[in-house]
C-alpha cells in the first residue's frame, strides 16, 4: 500500500513558491497587506477591472499577453493587456451609450470566446454587475436566472440566441438589450438585437473607471439550494483581494506563468480563476473554445507550455480512462503546479497524477458563496492525498455541530465529523443572496458562516470532505438543485410525483437521477422514459437534466407528504432503511 | 454491414442517449455537442452504447472521431470492415 502523504522536498524548486512555509505564512498574513499590494483606483476606491487590466496596461506589462484564446480549429489568438484595455473600455462605453447604469445587471450566455471576457471586464469597468450563464443550460434555467437577476443586458451568440433566448425573450420585461456576437458576414439575431462588433466600433476607445466603492456589487452567480429557486450570490469589488491572494499563495502565480483554468465562466471558478485571478496576477491565461478532449488537452498543455493548471476531478478521471500511454506521447515537463476544484479528489487520482505528470494534483475547496479558495493543498506543503488541505492564510475554519435553538458548538477532537464553518468576514465573502435577506442570514451563526459541507479535521489540521449536509447534487463539479429538476419533470402530464437525487458515478462523482411515480392511466415503458428525459433535457439542458429515470409506484414520504430524498438515496445504495415508506418528519441536523 | 445500416444503428443509439434528438433534423457533419449541448457524460454513454450495439471496441483515443453522425458512421464502417477481413 502507498503512503497517504506526498512529502515535498523544500529545495531544488524551478520557481520558488510564494508560500514557502505554511505556518509562517499564516502567522504573518493580513488581508490589509494584500489590499496594499493592489493598486486601487487613481481617484480612490477599488475596481476589479482596474486591477485585472488597466494597471498592467498602464505599466510594463502592456505588451504582455493577457489572454491567449484557442479557437475550435486550434489556432491561438493573443490579446495583450493593452489590447484588452482598449476592448473593455469600448464595452464600458457601449453600456453607457445604451443608458445602462452602474448596478444594472449584464448577463452573458456564451461559449468561451474573447467577447465573453471583454464583456465581463467592460461590465466591471462600468460598475454594472456581471453575471455569466452556462451556455449548455436549456431555456428554463436561462429564463429563471435572467428573471431573478432582472438582467437588463444579455450578451450572447447568434446560435444561442436562436436556440434558447428568442423563445423566452417576451417573458423578460426587464431585458432591454440583447447584444449578439454573429459570425462575420451573417445577420445576427434580427432587428431586435444589437451587433456586438458594430456596437463596439461605434464608441470611443478611452474610458476612465469612475470611483468605485470596494463594497459596490460586482459579480452575480447563481447557485442551487435544496429548496426553491436558485440563489443569486452577490460579490463586491473587494473580492479581488481574495482572488489576488489565493492566486499568489494557492495557484502560486508568478509573472512568467502560463495559467490554464479549464472551468467555464458559466460557473464561479471560471470567473474567479478563469478571468480575474490570473489577470490580476498579470500572467498569460489560456482559454479554449472547445470542450474536453484528452488529446487536445494534453496538446494544449504541451504546446502552450502551461505552467500552472487548475482543473476538475471529472476531467482528471476522464484523462485517467485514456491511460498513461496517451499522456506519455506529450512533453508535459513545463507543468509546475496542478490544482483541482469541484468535488473531492480521490487519492487514486493524486497518485495517478504523480505518475503521469511527475507532480501530485493539489485539491482545493471553496464555494460560490466564499468567492475564492478557502482550503487548499499548497505547493510547498505535503499533500495528503484525498484531503481538501488546510485553510488559506487569513481564513479561519472550524468543524461545528448545530444544536437545537440555532446555536453551534465547535468540535475540538480530531477526526470527528461536523459541518465546516468559516469565520466571517473575508474580502471575497458573498454580501447577499439577491432579494433574500432571510436566507442570507440563515447561513450565519454569530460570526461564523456555515458552509453546508460535512468534513472532518485530522490531527495535523488537514480537512477531509465527508459529504453535503443537504440534498444538493454535485455532478461533474456543478451544483444542481433537485427542486429545479423536479419542477420541470412535474410539468410532464404523466408525472404524479418525483424525487431527484445524485447517484454515485465513477466519472462525474454523481449523476442526476429522478424517481418518478406516474398518474393513473400511464404505463411504465421505454418510450415514456425517453419522452420524460427528452422533455427535461430540452427545458433544462443536458447538464442539469436527469441522466437516469426510475419508475416506482410510491415514493417515500413524510407524514405531511414531503418526498424524502435521503431515503431515495438510501434506496439507491440498497439500504434496508428505505423499506419504510413513511416516517416521522426529520429533525434538523442536531448534535449527535 | 452497409453504411445505411450503420447510420440507422448510430441514430438508434443517439436517440437513446439524447432522446430530444428524436424527430430533429440532424446535421451530419456538425458535432452532437454543438447541436444538442451533450456533455462529456452523455458522450461517454454514447460511445459505450455504440460499442455494445455494434459489438466493437473503440479505443479511448478514437472517441473524438465519434463526435458527429458522419464521423461515427465513417469510423464504425472502417472498424467493421477491418473486423470482417
Amino acid at each position: 500500500m502507498k503512503a497517504d502523504s506526498i512529502i515535498k522536498e523544500l529545495s531544488g524548486w524551478k520557481v520558488a513558491p510564494n508560500l514557502k512555509d505554511y505556518n509562517e505564512a499564516r502567522a504573518s498574513f493580513s488581508w490589509d497587506a494584500v489590499r496594499r499590494d493592489l493598486d486601487g483606483l487613481p481617484g480612490g476606491g477599488l475596481n476589479i477591472a482596474h486591477e485585472a487590466v488597466d494597471r498592467h496596461a498602464d505599466g510594463a506589462r502592456r505588451y504582455h499577453v493577457a489572454l491567449r484564446w484557442i479557437d475550435r480549429a486550434g489556432a491561438a489568438h493573443d490579446y495583450t493587456y493593452g489590447r484588452l484595455r482598449a476592448l473593455t473600455n469600448r464595452f464600458a462605453n457601449a453600456l453607457r451609450s445604451l443608458g445602462i447604469e452602474p448596478g444594472d445587471r449584464v448577463f452573458v450566455l456564451s461559449e468561451r470566446i474573447p467577447e465573453l471576457y471583454v464583456a465581463a471586464l467592460g461590465t466591471l469597468k462600468h460598475r454594472s454587475v456581471f453575471c455569466s450563464l452556462f451556455s449548455a443550460y436549456g431555456p428554463e434555467p436561462i429564463r429563471t436566472r435572467l428573471a431573478l437577476g432582472r438582467g437588463k443586458v444579455l450578451v450572447t451568440t447568434e446560435r444561442l440566441y436562436r436556440r434558447k433566448v428568442k423563445q423566452i425573450r417576451r417573458t423578460l420585461p426587464d431585458l432591454k438589450h440583447v447584444i449578439v456576437v454573429g459570425n462575420e458576414g451573417t445577420t445576427p439575431g434580427g432587428s431586435d438585437t444589437i451587433d456586438f462588433h458594430r456596437l463596439l466600433s461605434s464608441v470611443d476607445e478611452a474610458f476612465t473607471i469612475p470611483p468605485t466603492d470596494p463594497e459596490d456589487a460586482a459579480l452575480l452567480h447563481f447557485t442551487s439550494g435544496t429548496t426553491g429557486t436558485p440563489k443569486g450570490v452577490v460579490h463586491v469589488h473587494a473580492a479581488v483581494i481574495g482572488h489576488y491572494a489565493t492566486g499568489r499563495l494557492v495557484l502560486d502565480l508568478h509573472p512568467d506563468d502560463v495559467f490554464w483554468c479549464t472551468a467555464d465562466p458559466g460557473w464561479v471558478t471560471g470567473v474567479s480563476y478563469g478571468i480575474i485571478a490570473p489577470l490580476v496576477a498579470g500572467v498569460t491565461m489560456i482559454a479554449d473554445q472547445e470542450e474536453f478532449n484528452a488529446e487536445r488537452w494534453y496538446g494544449l498543455l504541451q504546446d502552450q507550455r502551461v505552467t500552472v493548471w487548475y482543473t476538475a476531478p471529472t476531467a482528471i478521471r476522464l484523462l485517467m480512462k485514456y491511460g498513461e500511454r496517451v499522456a506519455g506521447r506529450y512533453d508535459l515537463s513545463g507543468l509546475r503546479l496542478l490544482t483541482s476544484v469541484g468535488e473531492p479528489l480521490h487519492a487514486e487520482a493524486v497518485w495517478w497524477s504523480v505518475k503521469v505528470f511527475g507532480h501530485p494534483i493539489h485539491d482545493t475547496w471553496w464555494q460560490t458563496e466564499t468567492g475564492s479558495i478557502m482550503i487548499a493543498n499548497f505547493a510547498a506543503m505535503d499533500v495528503r492525498s484525498g484531503s481538501m488541505g488546510r485553510p488559506m492564510p487569513g481564513v479561519e475554519a472550524a468543524v461545528i455541530h448545530r444544536k437545537k435553538g440555532g446555536q453551534i458548538k465547535p468540535v475540538q477532537e480530531p477526526e470527528a465529523t461536523g459541518e465546516l464553518a468559516l469565520r466571517a468576514p473575508w474580502p471575497s465573502m458573498f454580501r447577499a443572496y439577491l432579494d433574500d435577506q432571510a436566507r442570507y442570514q440563515d447561513c450565519f451563526v454569530g460570526d461564523w458562516y456555515l458552509t453546508g459541507d460535512l468534513v472532518r479535521r485530522d490531527r495535523d489540521g488537514y480537512f477531509w470532505f465527508v459529504g453535503r449536509a443537504d440534498d444538493v447534487i454535485k455532478s461533474a463539479g456543478h451544483l444542481i438543485g433537485p427542486v429545479e429538476v423536479e419542477q420541470v419533470l412535474m410539468e410532464h402530464p404523466a408525472v404524479a410525483e418525483v424525487g431527484v437525487i445524485g447517484r454515485p458515478d465513477e466519472v462525474a462523482g454523481a449523476v442526476v437521477k429522478a424517481f418518478v411515480s406516474l398518474k393513473p392511466g400511464y404505463e411504465v415503458d421505454e418510450a415514456l422514459r425517453l419522452d420524460l428525459r427528452a422533455h427535461a433535457r430540452k427545458r433544462l439542458g443536458p447538464v442539469v437534466a436527469p441522466k437516469e429515470i426510475a419508475f416506482q409506484p410510491v415514493l417515500p414520504k413524510t407524514e405531511s407528504g414531503k418526498i424524502v430524498r435521503r431515503l431515495l438515496q438510501a434506496q439507491e445504495r440498497g439500504s434496508t432503511e428505505a423499506n419504510r415508506s413513511h416516517l416521522d418528519e426529520p429533525n434538523e441536523a442536531e448534535e449527535p | 454491414m452497409n453504411e445505411e445500416a450503420i447510420k440507422t444503428g448510430v441514430l438508434r443509439v443517439l436517440t437513446r442517449i439524447v432522446p430530444e434528438a428524436q424527430g430533429e433534423q440532424i446535421d451530419p457533419d456538425v458535432t452532437f455537442r454543438d447541436q444538442f449541448d451533450i456533455d462529456s457524460i452523455d458522450f461517454l454513454n454514447f460511445v459505450l452504447t455504440l460499442e455494445k450495439e455494434f459489438d466493437v471496441h473503440v479505443p479511448e483515443v478514437d472517441y473524438p472521431r465519434l463526435g458527429s453522425l458522419d464521423g461515427s458512421v465513417a469510423y464504425l464502417s472502417s472498424l467493421l470492415t477491418a473486423k470482417v477481413k
